[in-house]
């Protein structure tokens, strides 16, 4: 790092700025491709090959965005790098998309709220809202009247589908062409945004050639609803409700992510107990996500009866959740400083029978579907992901760790209580749809193994610490990243000592899921499209924010 | 055993008396006409309950419970639904086409349908071309599927039309092949005279390894001409919706629904025909007391029970599997099913010489 | 010859591995069910105590509620869904004016359970109840009023005074 800080001040950075283990730095906007490509070719010694964020934040007098490097050979150590630019009507920055691929939504995303537009990126719409809507809802100076936005009452051609630009530098001006998405004789088949097989509300639009699959252009938005906008209007304590919201089926890992950001701006103690309840509710929201998702892969492939046996399952645990935190799906159960109340009396012994009869039936689940030849046929040897890809796109998680990319947070930054508990990463070295399917029932049994080591363990004391009425962060920024069902999930908080943020930004792990699936479906089958969507098990609400 | 000609005779030869014998021929028509479309309309309802009822206890729920008696109205309540709701009419639809389609799929179901034999001596019609009458109209369903899938305007649709085309046409081979070896064990292709040579033994008793290779072939290509279970393809729902019935409504709709339930009948009925002895009890050779007691057993009892079985092997299957993909499908046939077929085909024609 | 072994291998090894599958089928057909007949267990069912179903304010018998309508939980709700009215009575003790609650509006429509109201409420004068069955047939049904038709403020004992 030190090799890398030295380097990088000489290029012309500013404001370099280690804290805890993340170096910040400040790039000059003409400069920054140059520092990114450094970083990226491993010219300092360290392959910053891993894009985790972008952040587009608005500091009135500029707008900017924070980039978070990581390094998959050293992911303990972060890299933000900031770039701003004092234009406002014009405001500009080079894109990323050659170095990392998970820029490109991430690009558009900035585009959408803060109105910057990234030179040479190849796609320059929208993410979330339509082509038409007027200002920029994360800028400070955004105005939110209904009247600027009106709700249409027609039906509408969906011409922002259609067309795409890119701004180019030509003869050392900017240039910005429009482009076609599909040719005129593509014969394009819309998937969702209310499909079977959607997964929420996700807009596919596949140019098929038969049953091939040749293009794919995901639209989103169909349900966002602006939590980071509201955000910052609300408290701390409220924010956290909008959290479970985010991916419902880990809702309660999403929220331990912003009480340790809260926690760690606050450096206050949780309790041991707390850490322990934590762990143990994360890793039975694990279980009964990976069961659901292991339940629509098998329905994705036409296997109704395995997703019943799926939700069979995960009923058990919502069971749990209900008796200790009163909620099933929403279980509403950590607060800042510890969890919401002690767990019932029946809780150990509830997990206790759990652990016995999930593993008798996930092996029934693996005679049902993992040893059945036609489901083997059919996973096996589609939807290839190499490692460098998966990187490259920030495609984290399970589906990461299939293809061979060793990213679990819970082992690269213990929280809570994971370095009480002995458990392995599951690798896989495939990539393939099969490895991502099995890795998810591998990971609910190492889940299982920690529950077991912790249930008995459960230091006595309070579960939760005691925090002021009115909690406001001590200004400056934090970043806190924990292992959600589906990957890393990020939660970076710009305080400026108020009880609300001034800009908050959640890392969805979904949204870059939901982009491996243009180079592991383009040249496969329509049936495989669906299925090895099923396999990268992405959640529509995580990723519409 | 009771034999129904006892009964049929006993109408014809009354309304022969009363009106003479071409008006009753011609009310003979509209009578059978009558009884194998509300047989045909009642066995579609009991199918759909005991489809719902088995896939539920499969999946460890409780299935329809609420309307009658243990949720047995509730196909009688959801066929009053689909005859109330309205036809939707597609803008860019092939009007006539699109009609027609629906027709012509119900239609190749109810003439298989008409020339099975329920029971002894209840057969509507006895071609000595039987087995070649029902491979024939059978595969007649497809062209209704494939307008469907074509004149509806819609790309789901049309992917699943010739999805459907694509399988139904390669399955048609091995249940066509599979069929073929019950012919050439009995030599001829009259189904009555193929029941009436199982009295003893049924044929899949008697046709040794062959018979039963081809009975298991015949139910696997058979299930996939229904376009169900792990052969859903051409509807394929969480990928094409609803496949090539997407735009159809009401009971257009209807029709699809019930001609896709009555082929599963009815593979399962040309199966027992065929290698189960039809309407024939179970006998032992030898058994004396045993067959007697079988015998009183009625023989539409025995029809229904063995068809019954068959559908509910065919719901177990589909309701464990996953659905195949294209390629796998066609592999399964022509790599698998036919080779075997061909040389079960050549096994019995050496049993049989 | 070899690739026929295999052919043929394949084929046994994936007859045998879907007749498994079936087997499991089967298996589960004769465990219980899992589902409820929801209308008819009303009585029996079970609801856990914690179970958050829609937002009650407890009375005694003498129709005493112990909300002092400081209107902490209507500031901690994130969405506007608990509305406090209050006015001014004279207290018969001291002989002043003092803040009571007039009418305590919970809107559960646009409630999401997030517990803030009841986590912050100092009295402890708002609970959930284990009521799940909300559906009404009108949205402005769900606007309720949880203090009861001439209730008031619950006086405090001295000993809790003095704690």
């Amino acid at each position: 790092m030190e090799n890398i800080k030295e380097k990088l001040s000489a290029m012309g950075c500013t404001d370099l700025l280690q804290a805890d283990r993340t170096l910040s730095v400040t790039v000059e906007k003409n400069k920054f491709h140059e520092v990114a490509t450094f970083l990226k070719e491993g010219r300092g010694g360290m392959v910053f090959d891993f894009l985790m964020d972008i952040i587009g934040i608005d500091y009135v007098e500029s707008l900017g965005a924070i980039y978070y490097l990581c390094s998959t050979d050293h992911p303990q150590e972060l890299l933000a790098l900031r770039v701003s630019t004092s234009d406002r009507e014009q405001p500009q920055l080079f894109s990323v998309c050659d170095l990392w691929d998970s820029a490109e939504l991430y690009e558009r995303e900035v585009y959408d709220f803060l109105g910057i537009k990234f030179i040479n990126h190849p796609d320059m719409r929208r993410l979330f809202l339509r082509s038409d809507w007027k200002g920029h809802p994360l800028r400070k100076d955004y105005d939110a009247s209904p009247a600027i936005n009106p709700i249409p009452a027609h039906n509408e051609v969906i011409d922002d589908m259609e067309r795409s630009s890119t701004i180019k530098i030509e003869l050392g001006e900017l240039v910005e062409k429009s482009h076609q998405i599909f040719g005129e004789k593509e014969y394009i088949v819309n998937f969702g945004p209310q499909h079977p097989a959607m997964h929420g509300v996700l807009h596919l639009r596949v140019s098929l050639d038969g049953e091939i699959v040749k293009k794919i252009d995901p639209n989103f938005g169909y349900i966002h609803r602006g939590v980071e906008k509201m955000s910052e209007a609300y408290t701390y304590p409220q924010i956290l409700h909008l959290t479970d919201r985010l991916d419902y089926l880990s809702g309660t890992m999403n929220r331990h992510a912003l009480c340790l950001c809260c926690e760690k701006a606050l450096s206050l103690e949780v309790p041991d107990r707390a850490h322990y309840i934590r762990t143990i509710f994360d890793e039975l929201t694990r279980i009964a996500s990976h069961l659901l998702g292991w339940g629509c892969i098998c329905m994705d492939m036409g296997s109704i009866t395995a997703f019943v046996y799926g939700m069979r399952d995960r009923e058990k645990i919502m069971d749990i959740f209900e008796e200790t935190a009163g909620g099933r799906l929403m279980v509403n159960y950590n607060t800042i400083g510890g969890v919401a109340c002690d767990i019932h009396p029946n809780f150990q012994k509830k997990v206790k029978e759990l652990i016995p009869y999930l593993r008798k039936m996930i092996k029934e689940h693996h005679i049902l579907f993992t040893e059945n030849p036609i489901a083997r046929g059919r996973m096996e040897g589609i939807g290839y992901l190499s490692k460098e890809k998966a990187i490259s796109l920030g495609a984290g998680g399970p589906s990461g760790r299939a293809s061979g990319w060793n990213n679990d947070v819970r082992k690269i930054e213990p929280y809570a209580a994971y370095q009480h508990a002995d458990f392995d990463v599951v690798l896989r070295e495939g990539g393939l749809t099969f490895d991502r399917y099995i890795i998810r029932l591998d990971e609910i049994e190492q889940s299982l193994r920690i529950i077991e080591q912790l249930i008995d363990n459960i230091p006595e004391g309070f579960f939760a610490a005691k925090t002021k009425a009115i909690i406001r962060l001590p200004e400056g920024e934090y970043y806190q990243r924990v292992e959600n069902a589906r990957g890393e999930f990020g939660v970076y908080i710009n305080s400026r000592g108020d009880k609300s943020p001034y800009r908050i930004k959640f890392r969805s792990p979904s949204l870059t899921l939901v982009n491996a699936l243009k180079p592991t479906v383009t040249g496969s089958k329509v049936s495989d499209l669906i299925m090895v969507g099923g396999s990268l098990d992405y959640v529509i609400p995580c990723i519409d924010r | 055993m009771y034999d129904f000609s006892v009964l049929t005779n006993w109408i014809d030869q009354w309304l022969r008396s009363q009106v003479g014998d071409s008006w009753a021929l011609f009310v003979e028509f509209v009578l059978v006409g009558i009884a194998i479309l509300t047989a045909y309309a009642v066995l579609a309802l009991i199918l759909i309950y005991a489809e719902r009822k088995v896939c539920a206890a499969f999946q460890c729920r409780i299935g329809p419970n609420r309307v009658g008696p243990f949720g047995m109205l509730q196909s009688v309540a959801d066929m009053f639904k689909i005859l109330l709701k309205e036809i939707i009419t597609i803008k860019q639809a092939d009007p006539i086409l699109f009609r027609l389609a629906s027709f012509l799929v119900i239609i190749a179901s109810i003439c298989t349908f008409g020339a099975l034999p329920f029971a002894k001596g209840l057969h509507a019609i006895d071609f000595n071309i039987g087995v070649f009458y029902l491979l024939a109209v059978s595969s007649l369903g497809v062209v209704g599927i494939l307008l469907a899938g074509w004149s509806s305007n819609n790309k789901y649709t049309m992917i699943g039309a010739m999805r459907s085309g694509a399988q139904l046409i390669s399955y048609e081979l091995s249940c066509g092949l599979s069929l073929m070896v019950i012919v050439i064990l009995s030599g001829t292709m009259q189904l009555s005279e193929i029941v009436e040579q199982q009295a003893e033994v049924w044929f899949i008793f008697q046709g040794h390894i062959p018979a039963m290779i081809a009975f298991i072939i015949y139910l696997i290509a058979g299930h996939a001409e229904t376009n169900r279970g792990p052969f859903d393809l051409p509807e394929a729902e969480s990928e094409l919706t609803a496949g090539y019935h997407t735009e159809y409504s009401g009971i257009q709709f209807g029709f699809f629904y019930l001609a896709e339930y009555l082929n599963m009948f009815i593979v399962a009925a040309i199966a027992t025909t065929l290698f189960l002895g039809g309407w024939q009890p179970f006998h032992v050779p030898g058994w004396e007391s045993f067959n007697q007691v079988m015998d009183y057993i009625p023989s539409f009892v025995w029809f229904f029970g063995k068809s019954g079985l068959c559908v509910f092997l065919a719901l177990w299957v589909r309701w464990s599997f996953p659905r195949l993909r294209i390629d796998q499908l066609l592999n399964l046939e022509w790599k698998i099913l036919m080779p075997i077929c061909l040389i079960n085909i050549l096994l019995m024609a050496l049993c049989v010489l | 010859m070899r690739d026929f072994i295999a052919y043929i291998k394949g084929i046994v090894m994936g007859i045998y591995n879907l007749m498994q599958g079936m087997r499991i089928t089967m298996r589960n057909m004769r465990r219980p069910k899992v589902t409820e007949s929801y209308p008819e267990n009303r009585e029996t069912r079970e609801t856990y105590e914690r179970f958050r179903g829609a937002l009650e304010m407890p009375h005694n018998e003498n129709n005493k509620h112990k909300c002092t309508a400081c209107m902490i939980c209507m500031n901690n709700c994130p969405n506007g869904t608990i509305q406090i009215k209050t006015k001014m009575l004279l207290d018969e003790d001291t002989g002043k004016e003092k803040k009571v609650l007039d009418t305590y509006f919970y809107d559960l429509g646009s409630c999401i359970f997030c517990d803030l109201c009841t986590q912050t409420c100092p009295q402890d004068a708002i609970s959930w109840s284990q009521n799940f069955e909300h559906s009404m047939f009108t949205r402005a049904k769900l606007n309720t009023k949880l203090n009861h038709e001439g209730s008031s403020l619950l006086k405090k004992e001295k000993k809790e005074v003095q704690n």
